[in-house]
């Protein structure tokens, strides 16, 4: 597909700034942000938007990346560790690879260390995004290829969670290996006389 | 337990330990010291016989000491293996004339003095860390009097006293005297929720623990006296709050506070001093028999186990998970997955429910046989390549090959390479693209973090599992800091280039900050001790150059440590605030004059 390769001219950036509720507007000026770098090199499309990872949010970005024919996005809302993978998935439903997305995170790093400082997280706020819109213009589709996995797991320490994990997985058909350091199972469960809320005896 | 020993899906290891893990995700080779147990696990039909004749007598483990065992023994009666076991180190040894009773009598002749101590080396695809816990060992805690006063009995020990399969065969005695004592008192707390001795976690279970143990006391013996010294009761759980209830309505005094001192009379009972909290006088207790509920903490072997796994601890040292609302069974790491008190203590029902989590996490990961990669790894340009084999040494997976002598240039497997990018960062000739963390692309990054007023910004690189999580967890707390940080997110602090601070010092920066994970933390085994030495060298070149070096700082920041991240960015924008402009426009011209590469040069 075209779209999963670098085009051969400019790339075309989607900048989406998420309010995230209050949790970033409640700081950041949201909408100065958007306006601000819609005039950087290579964005073709800048805005900010309510909450971008909700179905809403998700569908406008989509809806987006397909009539404007954006082939690199960027995503300030939180930290890319709680939604990159939500939002890989959006670029891989819209055509385009998983891998042309950057985020830019203005709420852990931004709008919720400076509460008190709306103007000067706005500033940097700017400066994030223009962070990401400049790396977001360098990045290549990427591919992921299959490896294999051996189907067999391995369980340390053969006390109630390890036993119940190692059962509960050779009942679906894994095989296990259940490894306890001392001679038996147990662990400190076996140790106790009776146990709560049931009153009954433990092993 | 005997389901898990009996099912043919599962091989139980007992007496045995992780002593290697290398690979990764559905492809991990794990090395198991399988300790001899002297007895053969399949012929041993647990008659017992061997124990019967054994001279050696010592402290039974299972039941706290509290009753005693021989040299060869069975674990406790529903022990899974069922086989006995002999203490080698106990055991006078296998020569006729020395002992040798046990072998005489076996009739399966299962004891076997030669039996030797083995490697096992399993392939899996998924790892459960399910390491559990250790019970606190109330001994520094002096003013309860544990090591000094017989009747004062740890909780775990209470409840070997009570067990039917106990030391007194579930008779509730006294350990002075074997008298059923009239009173008992229950200290809460014991190594929990203290700043100062023991751990300031809340333990979870000891509340319902000691609660559950006086509904079992008044049951057989209704007239017992029972108090309970507490800080708070925590009967959070589905259906605790009507034991908690049900323990009052059965005569249980519930007394708010701790006891300060226990002194033991003539007696060998124990008067305990309590400070009501509400009238503020010191009330005495006078009882027979005091129980601490101690606490749990971390399993001595989950150190070792978080190195070998290249895992996450939190600050109190249990497991740190993935995410602790929407991942708490994952860990960081692909393919391993926590159950149970290894991630924070918790009790029965949750261990089994974690249990359950892990296990359909695994299967989820597994159930297709293979899986997608992780695309974000090196690759070498061939052409640039000059043999070095730099790469080679740095690579903390072993994921890079390269032929000296065929004149091979280096070539990554991407199935064993974790994407540190150290390899890029120490390529001495640029052959090596660490995709989606390419030279360019953080060189874009960096310009732009110092564009327009590079003296008013403090550049900061920060490796995504650790110091990345860390600003993270600064922000979910809300911890506040000068807006002046512009953070570069690499995979690990391994792939900083050396180019990226000159490159940043260039363009302006008063201060340049790289940060990872502590050692012996490292996501990616130990990359980040390649970060060292680099940074060291920059430290060099700088003091060469007339750059002053305590402007390139190198920090660990944890994931879990939201508070020193923040301080820490306190910290460096006062750093960048002692940096003059003229200070930094001397470094512009200075590095202007010097190669971009090897600016000293």
């Amino acid at each position: 597909m075209k779209k999963n390769s670098t085009n051969d001219g400019a790339p075309r950036i989607g900048v989406y700034v998420c309010h995230c509720g209050l949790n970033i507007a409640g700081t950041v000026d949201c909408p100065k942000v958007s306006a601000e770098v819609s005039a950087l090199e290579n964005v073709v499309h800048a805005r900010d938007i309510q909450y971008a990872c909700s179905e809403p949010g998700q569908q406008a970005i989509t809806k987006d990346i397909v009539e404007l024919g954006l082939d690199r996005i960027v995503i300030a809302s939180c930290s890319p560790r709680l939604h990159e993978p939500t939002f890989r998935q959006m670029l891989e439903r819209a055509g385009l690879n998983a891998f042309v997305l950057e985020m830019a995170n203005l709420r852990e790093q931004c709008s919720w260390v400076h509460m008190k400082e709306p103007g000067e997280a706005t500033a940097k706020a700017v400066d994030l995004v223009r962070m990401a819109v400049a790396r977001a213009s360098r990045l290549e589709p990427l591919q992921s290829r299959k490896i294999s996995l051996n189907k067999r797991t391995l369980v340390i320490g053969g006390g109630i969670a390890g036993i119940q994990a190692a059962l509960d997985l050779a009942d679906n058909g894994y095989e296990v290996v259940l490894v306890e350091k001392s001679p038996s199972i147990g662990g400190n469960m076996a140790r106790l006389d009776k146990t709560f809320p049931t009153m009954d005896c433990s092993i | 337990m005997t389901d898990a020993g009996r099912h043919p899906n599962i091989k139980l290891l007992t007496l045995s330990e992780i002593i290697d893990v290398k690979g990764y995700v559905g492809n991990f080779e794990v090395k198991i010291l399988k300790k001899a147990r002297y007895v053969s696990e399949k012929e041993c039909t647990a008659c017992g016989e061997c124990a019967r004749v054994c001279p050696v007598v010592r402290p039974d483990e299972f039941n706290s000491g509290l009753s005693s065992r021989r040299a060869i023994h069975s674990p406790f009666p529903q022990a899974v293996p069922a086989a006995y076991l002999i203490n080698i180190n106990e055991c006078l040894g296998h020569n006729p004339v020395v002992c040798a009773k046990c072998a005489e009598v076996c009739e399966k002749k299962c004891i076997n003095f030669h039996m030797s101590d083995e490697e096992v080396v399993e392939s899996v695809g998924a790892i459960v860390v399910a390491t559990g816990v250790e019970a606190y060992d109330p001994t520094e805690l002096d003013e309860y009097g544990y090591t000094r006063h017989e009747n004062v009995l740890s909780s775990l020990e209470f409840e070997r006293l009570v067990s039917a399969g106990g030391p007194s065969g579930g008779e509730l005695i006294r350990p002075s005297d074997r008298k059923l004592p009239k009173s008992i008192g229950f200290v809460q707390c014991v190594g929990s929720r203290s700043a100062r001795k023991g751990a300031s976690y809340c333990s979870n279970i000891c509340c319902m623990n000691t609660i559950k143990s006086t509904l079992v006391l008044k049951e057989h013996h209704p007239e017992i006296e029972i108090k309970v010294f507490y800080i708070d009761i925590r009967a959070f759980g589905k259906g605790f709050e009507d034991l908690y209830t049900k323990s009052r309505s059965l005569g249980v005094q519930f007394i708010r506070g701790l006891p300060g001192s226990v002194v033991e009379s003539a007696d060998k009972g124990l008067r305990v001093a309590v400070d009501n909290g509400a009238s503020g006088k010191i009330v005495f207790h006078d009882l027979d028999m005091l129980v601490l509920a101690v606490g749990l903490k971390p399993a001595k072997t989950t150190k070792r186990l978080q190195e070998m796994l290249g895992l996450q601890l939190t600050p109190d040292g249990f497991f740190l998970e993935a995410h602790p609302k929407l991942l708490p069974v994952d860990a960081a790491t692909r393919g391993i997955f926590f159950a149970g008190c290894a991630e924070g203590p918790k009790d029965i029902k949750d261990s089994v429910t974690q249990g359950s989590a892990a296990s359909a996490r695994v299967a989820r990961l597994l159930h297709r046989g293979e899986m997608l990669s992780e695309p974000i790894t090196a690759e070498v340009e061939a052409e640039k390549c000059k043999f070095c084999g730099r790469c080679v040494e740095v690579c903390p997976y072993g994921a890079i090959s390269l032929d000296v002598k065929r004149k091979l240039p280096a070539a990554v497997n991407p199935a064993a390479c974790a994407g540190c990018g150290t390899c890029a960062a120490e390529c001495p000739f640029d052959a090596i693209v660490m995709n989606h963390f390419t030279d360019r692309q953080i060189m874009g990054q960096v310009e732009n973090a110092l564009t327009p007023a590079a003296d008013k910004r403090v550049l900061v690189f920060a490796c995504n599992w650790c110091s990345y999580a860390g600003a993270d967890y600064a922000g979910v707390s809300r911890l506040q800091y000068p807006p002046s940080i512009r953070l570069v997110r690499t995979m690990c602090s391994g792939r900083v280039d050396e180019s990226f601070i000159w490159e940043g010092f260039a363009r302006g920066a008063p201060v340049i900050l790289v940060s990872g994970c502590h050692i012996g933390d490292c996501h990616y085994i130990d990359a980040n001790k390649w970060t060292v030495k680099r940074v060291e060298k920059i430290r060099k070149k700088m003091e060469k150059l007339g750059i002053r070096p305590e402007r390139l700082r190198l920090e660990w920041v944890s994931a879990a440590e939201g508070i020193r991240f923040a301080s820490l960015m306190g910290e460096m924008d006062r750093l960048r605030r002692e940096v003059t402009p003229e200070e930094i426009a001397q470094t512009v011209r200075l590095l202007a004059k010097a190669p971009k590469e090897n600016p000293e040069a």
